[in-house]
């Protein structure tokens, strides 16, 4: 536990330290780089120690605001929380070193370095928080730290917007956390986690549905995600890895704190969390598959990984609500473990996707083309991050999906309710498994495969050595993670007894062992499939010279590479089957002669929810204030004479 | 003793009442200043016995910076802000009249409303509600800066022989604080309104709300 505070120290001064060298971008670079680092191997040795043993262990420091107390718990949940945490921000901060370079001189990278480690001790202090107040003062650090992060790249006017929706849907998140902690702490003499005390029906309903709003609204899940295809695109790199790694999952982890808070669960709120977590992960790889920009596809993949945690959460607590403890165990164990999976392969796509980023100067697919060849290093590793995030064996990915799949197979056999709920869950898992794919084939392909669409893919240079060696890590990471099979279980069994109970923890040991051995020895066939492939492969070449021609030649007289299949076009079929949900603009030609002259062609993907429900809520919004506006005049005596009012009312009404 | 002290009550009621009133500027940083001292002079007449050194001292303290710092310091803002020689209140006089005796009557009725320990001077919680009341009316009502220094010095008078009222053994621990802070806030002031005469050729402040860019985006609307 001291050394979990130790790190945060770590991070805190070397954010002081970045700032303070901000003249000297390299130094500054270095500090704030190598103390994350630093601080994510400190940080690393408690966590696993926590998760191995499966002791809690905690610290408090007297502190002198109300209701405050500084206490800091780390239990198995946190811990499991820390480790992706850590592993992603150390390894971005190497990878940020030469992301950042090419900034040197013309931002503040002082700032941005300050920012990416308070972000980083923002999120350490939001996992081991053991009072509500110190975990408010966390998730506000944290919603600062990221919003600063966002504005990076400031000049461009959609960056601005991007943060200030963020800035507002994170100031919306924390008034409902505040006063979701109010009610919570309504009876209790201090907010301590451990002295709240259960609440009446009425209150945890209410504590449930701000809890849900308040966390949903950092954890993005559709309809509550509209900040996050805005920001994470806007973000350098390595930042989106951080925010679409691990910042989102604070959300679910606040979920699943306040949902030990408020038991017992009523029926409802699992088929809440199932459908609202069906719909995301439908809607979110829906989405991604209409994306034309990398980042923005990835974002929305984030949407849909949250989207199948929530999904997961809801299909654990229906199952524990009708006594299915199998399943709900191993729902609960294959949401936490997807949390961990999707920290590891979204931080590597995101880093993939900031360095085509990086070689080509941009990352709008109908741009790109032909990167392979360019970036061949970076190229099989970002396809290994898309197989993991197509859930795709051997990588880690298909590892928690398992866990899901296993829970809703199990769910048939049990009583009514959670039957429905693991059969609905089960088709909303396969469809999403199954855009998710052509999303990723998607992108990837257009991004990598084929010839350059523009002079600027052409040119593209590959990654440096260092942010190589962050990808190169997580991709190892992902591949370990799925095959490591039953191993999971020795962090998983600890993290799922701590946030949910014991129960759910060994009756998903005890069902998950052997079908994850399964799942390991499957990975490893299959890699030795490869391996064997490679190998016959080469043994064919062995002393001739394959002949190299262009791609996607087709027979044609001139191929350009507009005659490619581009990323609407790949999509199209697809998207046009869900245009009712996705609501594309565009024009398609209509091409009535046998020698047709000019056509043009255009697509293009609507922030849906942004347009239909948040745009018209907030112009009424606006409405409703300007209707007050006269209150708001400019009339110094006025305003002191509210104030005077007020304080008489005040005074008045406690007589 | 106590007569001298219900005396000072009675004239600190009176002297609210003349502000309510009064039209010149001069005559204002006067009549509060005068307030002050009066003020000022009460916990040396309150008490039993002779008053203690220490009390001497503070009350000095008191009354030379109510009685002589602050009126200097805002004679001379209004004379370098070259502001014009009357309060220009926002509403007439009389209606000022009108609203301070219902703050005094609404005193009266709250002070015997509000659960504190017995006083030995009669008046003394009803009038020094009354004059945190004038204070306020003094901000609310006038439209210069200067005013609204004297609205504050006048609340803070208010508050000092409300003070005195709850905690008769140590309000001179309390007061200090309060001057402090009000000794502050009238440099500040002082300084805002001669920076704002100069950028602006006056120290009426409803020309501020000009500033406001709120009204403007909505009546573009």
């Amino acid at each position: 536990m001291l050394l979990a505070l130790f790190s945060l120290l770590i991070l805190l001064f070397s954010s002081v330290l970045a700032l303070c060298l901000r003249r000297d971008p390299s130094r500054s670079q270095d500090a704030g780089a190598y103390g994350a680092a630093a601080a994510s191997a400190a940080g690393l040795i408690p966590a696993v120690r926590v998760l191995l043993t499966g002791v809690t262990e905690t610290v408090s420091f007297p502190w002198q605001v109300p209701l405050g107390s500084l206490t800091f718990t780390l239990d198995p949940l946190a811990a499991f929380f820390l480790i992706p945490l850590y592993l992603l921000t150390g390894l971005s901060a190497v990878y940020g070193v030469d992301y950042l370079k090419s900034y040197s001189g013309k931002k503040p990278l002082g700032l941005a370095w300050a920012a990416f480690n308070l972000l980083t001790a923002a999120m350490v202090l939001v996992f081991t928080a053991g009072n509500a107040v110190l975990f408010m003062v966390g998730w506000e650090l944290m919603a600062a730290a990221s919003f600063l992060l966002v504005l990076f790249e400031h000049e461009k006017q959609q960056v601005r917007r991007a943060a200030f929706i963020y800035l507002a849907a994170c100031g919306t998140g924390a008034l409902l956390l505040l006063a979701a902690f109010s009610l919570l702490g309504a009876h209790s003499a201090t907010l301590d986690f451990s002295s709240f005390p259960p609440p009446g029906r009425a209150a945890a309903t209410a504590v449930f549905l701000l809890a849900l709003c308040g966390f949903g609204l950092k954890a993005g899940f559709i309809p509550l995600h509209v900040w996050l295809p805005e920001a994470h695109p806007a973000a350098p790199s390595q930042v989106s890895a951080v925010m679409s790694g691990i910042m989102i999952k604070t959300g679910i982890y606040g979920l699943i704190r306040v949902l030990g808070f408020i038991r017992p669960w009523e029926d409802w709120w699992g088929w809440a969390l199932l459908l609202l977590g069906a719909v995301s992960c439908l809607l979110g790889a829906l989405f991604a598959l209409a994306q034309h920009e990398l980042k923005r596809v990835l974002a929305y993949s984030s949407i849909e990984n949250i989207g199948i945690i929530l999904m997961a959460l809801g299909l654990g607590m229906v199952g524990a609500a009708s006594g299915a403890y199998t399943l709900a165990g191993l729902a609960f164990a294959g949401a936490l473990l997807h949390v961990l999976n999707h920290a590891l392969f979204k931080g590597l796509l995101f880093m993939g996707a900031g360095a085509v980023l990086h070689a080509a100067g941009t990352a709008e697919l109908e741009a790109l083309g032909g990167l392979a060849k360019r970036l061949p290093r970076t190229a099989p590793l970002f396809l290994a991050g898309s197989a993991a995030a197509c859930a795709l064996p051997p990588f880690n990915g298909f590892a928690g999906e398992f866990l899901i799949y296993l829970g809703a197979f199990r769910s048939l056999n049990s009583p009514g309710s959670a039957a429905l709920a693991g059969v609905l869950s089960g088709l909303a898992l396969a469809s999403a498994g199954a855009l998710a794919a052509a999303a990723f084939a998607r992108a990837g392909g257009v991004a990598f495969l084929g010839e350059p669409r523009t002079e600027r893919a052409a040119g593209a240079h590959e990654a440096g050595g260092l942010m190589l060696f962050s990808m190169r890590a997580l991709a190892l990471l992902c591949l370990l993670a799925g095959l490591a099979g039953p191993l999971l279980l020795v962090p998983l069994a600890p993290a799922v007894a701590a946030g949910f109970g014991f129960p759910f923890a060994s009756a998903a040991a005890e069902a998950a062992a052997v079908p994850l051995l399964y799942v390991s020895i499957g990975g490893l066939l299959l890699l030795a499939l490869a391996a064997l492939a490679a190998a016959k492969r080469r043994a064919c070449l062995a002393g001739k010279v394959p002949a190299e021609g262009p791609t996607w030649d087709c027979g044609y007289a001139a191929p350009s590479p507009r005659m490619q299949y581009g990323a609407s076009s790949f999509s199209q079929p697809l998207t046009d089957f869900f245009q009712p949900v996705l609501r594309k603009l565009g024009q398609y030609p209509v091409i009535p002669e046998y020698f047709p002259g000019r056509a043009s062609f255009s697509a293009e993907a609507q922030a849906v929810f942004y347009n239909a429900v948040y745009m018209p809520a907030a112009a009424r919004l606006r409405d409703i204030a300007y209707r007050f506006s006269w209150i708001q005049h400019g009339r110094l005596q006025l305003y002191i004479m509210y104030i005077v009012v007020t304080l008489l009312g005040l005074l008045l009404w406690k007589l | 003793m106590h007569t001298f002290a219900e005396l000072i009550i009675v004239f600190v009621i009176l002297l609210d009442l003349s502000l309510a009133v009064t039209g010149g500027l001069a005559a204002c940083i006067r009549l509060v200043a005068l307030q002050g001292v009066v003020a000022g002079l009460l916990p040396l007449l309150a008490g039993h016995g002779a008053p203690h050194p220490r009390g001497v001292a503070f009350a000095l303290v008191i009354i030379i910076l109510k009685g002589v710092v602050f009126p200097w310091l805002l004679t001379r803002a209004r004379e370098r802000s070259g502001a014009r020689k009357d309060v220009e209140p926002l509403i007439s006089y009389p209606a000022s009249i009108m609203l301070c005796l219902a703050a005094f009557i609404a005193s009266s009725w709250l002070g015997s409303r509000l659960p504190l320990p017995e006083t030995e001077v009669a008046w003394i919680v009803p009038a020094s509600l009354a004059t945190i009341f004038t204070g306020f009316l003094l901000i609310t009502t006038r439209s210069k800066a200067i005013t609204q220094v004297l609205g504050y010095l006048v609340i803070e008078n208010g508050i000092y022989i409300f003070g005195l009222a709850l905690f008769v053994e140590q309000p001179l621990m309390v007061e200090l604080a309060i001057l402090l802070d009000v000794f502050v806030a009238v440099f500040v002031m002082g300084i805002a309104i001669f920076h704002i005469s100069r950028e602006f050729d006056h120290i009426d402040t409803a020309e501020l709300s000009e500033l406001s860019d709120w009204r403007r985006a909505g009546d573009a609307k």
